[in-house]
């Protein structure tokens, strides 16, 4: 296969701190406050508070008000429909299929289209929309899973070993350390799909988030507050709460719990021990190596750039592909708990 | 297979010991033979396959998988095995079917050769799922990693079966993998494994602290406490093994030992190397007539050793007890009539070889305290006390044996975690955090931590530290890595003061690793209580 032309796009800037769009000022998920930002999703390394002007899909503002309370100019951006930039720059969202609301973002501008994706993935998730395939010249895609070991379960057998789990410990409970805004919420609907509706307890820092999805229509069942209540009240339960929960003083309240947490990076047995982790639960919203490699291979781009994750061994991946590649080398962008 | 993924898989998850104990146990209980042997003997690191090293796995997998991407993936995960495990292109179609048994797997594994491993291997990680090829490399190059020691092993099979540990140990030196008359004795009421054609490692007898004890010269005997290593010496029927604290055969390390008895027995003593450096020259007084434990430290942990070496550094027994003599079992007599025993047996032995370790004439608690403070030497460690009337029994009974150590204070702590140094160190892993058990070890007791030092080894004892640290990794936090606690630090520090700040509520003040002590494993260290008489706030 022939290397395709290098593109130009000079008027897009990466930066450690964001992507520049330099014609209209604007900033795509940007580490530091600035005039006008582009928001792909919610997470708190990609959606800053401080900024001028947000653009963001509706569930995405939601989320941001959540967590920043309302600052500066709100823009709410549907999904595949044009939003003019000013200086001929186009933007339009489309789903990503990371969390509630989150989108990738295509720029275009001269007749070139950028698709910046935030971060995304294929596997089907009943908290949000699909991720959709965006013919483009520029993919900037993340790579949190961009090494070949990193191979995502289904999630039915994952769910399969946390019910087995509860069901093992009547005297106990099971406490999933799972990301407050995304996993939690997939999570408690995949345990609802496997069949399993009795009470979900959570975590104070997950309730106001479960909350906000519900208002948004995504439905998750009966959920009750962990806090306050007795302890033998936990028995038999699920218990969901943010990983860094899992080692801390808040565990303490739970009857003889099974230290579990709902992440990809459990696949890698080392980092699941470094993490006192007894029941991993390989569940991801990132895409797995081989989701990374087909929607390169699909989306087809002149030139992919990487934005974050293990980008040395997707880098490796294009080269040996024939296909152009660059890392950008952006700072801000954690990995840690998903 | 199936069944020894699973228990790999819940082992590396598990954290405390009494879970892991029982995982173990419900295993071997309920698994058949000959495969629960097999567990068993890979779980105690008695397994090698020598056609299947871990370079071997690396060239299977750069045929398959780009060098570059194999190399990214390995640095990530940090284990070559389970690298493979999870890199390894499962055959297309459905999940495997016919999933060999572990027998299956050693069968195999035993046929390979150099020039087949290549071959045969990939067909057998074909039949395997990530965990089961994960379990295989693992069980393939006996190196488990998944924080169980042998001893950890032993003891859940004793568990398991309801048979005393002692016992197990006892016969675990006569039986090989996968040990059927070790099961059948212990999970069928058999005939135990036969002890009287191999020399077997008995148990030691050993010595509590003495701390605040005070005893009477009338009922017990008192020894200089030599700084060298415990070993055993055992013969029988022609064969001769040195045995190290911790039951290690170290025969081919003292080869000269090996060859110094000739008549069934089994002895108890100190091995260490000529000098003068503890007592002073061999003479009546002292005793004397060895070299420092460092000199001796030289000749440990060698497979070979040179005729320079057995000649600048010859060993001797300093020999404390007699177990077995002639056939005779003298466990149950009391010590002091073992002591004619021994005393009787001297003109026996080669007196290059052996001496008898000397008694402390003390008519009093108060001069054997007297004497203990006049020991300027800095190489005797001590004084041990020893009941008169005290049979030899396995382990650590109160009330029989003290040890009572000179200044400065010292405690045997278990490595935990390294991290590197820096500076011309930072290559090294140099900083070593250590921690005591805080409780009895066999009945689920868990380190914690107690210090953290960085100082007080050699450069070649650094050097060694940092292999050790290496190759028995089992965790990492960014720049420190946990071990698989085996490895036994005896720390000298000034004083030791309660502390909020420390889960162990103790703080020392200048602990520097002192020695280390390869010699005695890792449920031997000591325990928080034992620091705990230490404080003199």
């Amino acid at each position: 296969m022939p290397i395709k032309p290098a593109p130009d796009f000079s008027w897009l800037k990466p930066d450690p701190h964001g992507i520049f769009v330099e014609p209209c000022n604007a900033w795509i998920d940007p580490s530091k406050p600035v005039e006008t930002a582009l928001v792909t999703h919610g997470h708190a390394d990609h959606a800053r508070g401080g900024h001028g002007a947000v653009f963001a899909t509706r569930e995405t503002l939601a989320i941001m008000n959540l967590r920043y309370g309302g600052a500066g100019r709100e823009v709410t951006v549907p999904m595949r429909e044009p939003v003019e930039l000013g200086c001929g720059v186009t933007a339009t969202y489309f789903p990503a299929g990371h969390v509630l609301g989150s989108a990738q973002i295509l720029l275009e501008h001269a007749g070139e289209r950028v698709v910046v994706t935030g971060d995304y993935k294929r596997r089907p998730d009943p908290t949000c929309e699909p991720f959709e395939v965006v013919p483009c010249d520029i993919f900037i895609t993340e790579a949190t899973f961009g090494l070949p070991v990193f191979k995502h379960p289904p999630i039915a057998g994952e769910m399969r070993k946390l019910l087995d789990a509860r069901e093992q410990r009547p005297e106990g409970c099971v406490a999933v350390g799972a990301y407050a805004l995304g996993k939690a919420q997939r999570v408690i609907c995949e345990l609802r799909r496997a069949g399993y509706h009795d009470p979900i307890y959570l975590h104070g820092a997950l309730e106001k988030m479960c909350g906000l999805y519900e208002e948004l229509g995504v439905p998750l069942g009966e959920l009750r507050s962990a806090t306050g209540i007795r302890k033998d009240e936990l028995k038999g339960e699920i218990v969901l709460c943010p990983p860094s929960a899992l080692n801390d003083r808040w565990s303490r309240r739970l009857p003889d719990p099974v230290t579990a947490m709902a992440s990809g990076w459990m696949r890698v047995r080392q980092r699941a021990r470094q993490r006192n982790v007894e029941l991993p639960l390989v569940i991801s919203d990132h895409c797995d190596w081989d989701e990374l490699t087909q929607t390169i291979r699909e989306v087809d781009p002149a030139e992919t750039w990487v934005t974050h994750g293990r980008e040395e061994a997707l880098l490796r991946w294009c080269q040996l592909n024939q296909r152009r590649a660059r890392a950008l080398a952006m700072v801000g962008y954690e990995d840690e708990d998903d | 297979m199936r069944a020894f993924a699973t228990l790999v898989d819940r082992l590396t998850y598990t954290r405390s010991r009494n879970a892991k104990l029982d995982l173990i146990a419900d295993y071997l209980r309920t698994t058949p033979d000959p495969d629960r042997g097999w567990a068993l003997a890979a779980l105690t690191g008695a397994l090698d396959f020598p056609a299947v090293k871990s370079s071997t796995i690396r060239n299977l997998l750069t045929e398959r998988v780009d060098p570059v991407l194999y190399t990214l993936s390995r640095d990530y995960v940090g284990d070559t095995a389970e690298t493979a495990s999870l890199l390894w292109p499962a055959p297309e179609g459905e999940a495997p079917t016919d999933e060999p048994s572990l027998s299956e797997v050693v069968d195999l594994l035993r046929a390979m050769t150099r020039g087949s491993v290549m071959t045969e291997l990939p067909k057998l990680l074909d039949r395997l799922d990530a965990d089961g090829r994960y379990a295989l490399l693992k069980f393939a190059t006996g190196a488990m990693r998944i924080g169980v020691s042998a001893r950890l092993a032993r003891v859940a099979f004793a568990q398991s079966f309801d048979v005393p540990v002692d016992e197990v140990e006892e016969y675990w030196h006569g039986v090989e993998p996968p040990y059927p008359t070790l099961f059948a004795w212990a999970a069928d009421g058999a005939e135990p494994p036969r002890t009287d054609l191999v020399p077997l490692f008995r148990p030691f007898m050993l010595a509590h602290p003495l701390d605040e004890t005070v005893v009477t010269m009338d009922d017990y005997a008192a020894e200089w406490k030599w700084d060298g290593i415990r070993v055993q010496l055992v013969h029988v029927n022609g064969e001769t093994r040195v045995y190290s604290r911790s039951g290690d055969d170290i025969s081919a390390t003292f080869p000269e030992m090996a060859e110094a008895l000739d008549f069934p027995a089994v002895l108890d003593g100190e091995l260490l190397v000529r000098g003068a450096h503890q007592g002073g020259p061999k003479n009546e007084k002292t005793q004397g007539g060895a070299a420092s434990f460092n000199a001796l430290q030289q000749r440990l942990g060698r497979k070979t050793v040179s005729k320079k070496m057995l000649k600048e550094a010859p060993a001797f027994i300093r020999l404390y007890d007699v177990l077995l003599r002639d056939g005779e079992d003298l466990r149950e007599l009391g010590w002091a009539q073992r002591r004619e025993h021994l005393e009787l047996l001297m003109d026996r032995l080669d007196p290059e070889r052996f001496d008898l370790s000397r008694l402390i004439e003390a008519g009093s608690f108060e001069d054997l305290a007297a004497i203990r403070e006049g020991a300027r030497d800095d190489a005797i460690e001590g004084v041990m006390l020893k009941r008169r009337d005290s049979p030899y029994i396995a382990g650590r009974k109160v009330g029989l044996w003290y040890k009572w150590k000179r200044d400065p204070l010292l405690i045997d702590c278990v490595l935990m975690y390294a991290q590197r140094g820096s500076g011309k160190r930072s290559s090294f892993y140099s900083d070593f955090t250590f921690g005591c058990w805080d409780g009895d070890p066999d009945k689920g007791a868990e380190l914690l931590p107690v210090g953290k030092a960085y100082f007080g080894f050699t450069d070649d004892e650094l050097k060694w530290l940092d292999r050790h640290v290496r190759q028995n990794t089992i965790n990492r936090f960014g720049p420190v890595r946990e071990t698989d606690k085996s490895l036994v630090l005896e720390v000298a520090f000034d004083s030791v003061h309660e502390s909020k700040r420390h889960k162990s509520g103790l703080a020392m003040r200048f602990p520097r690793i002192n020695r280390i002590r390869q010699d005695k494993p890792a449920h031997e260290a000591d325990r928080i209580e034992s620091l705990k008489a230490l404080v003199r706030d």
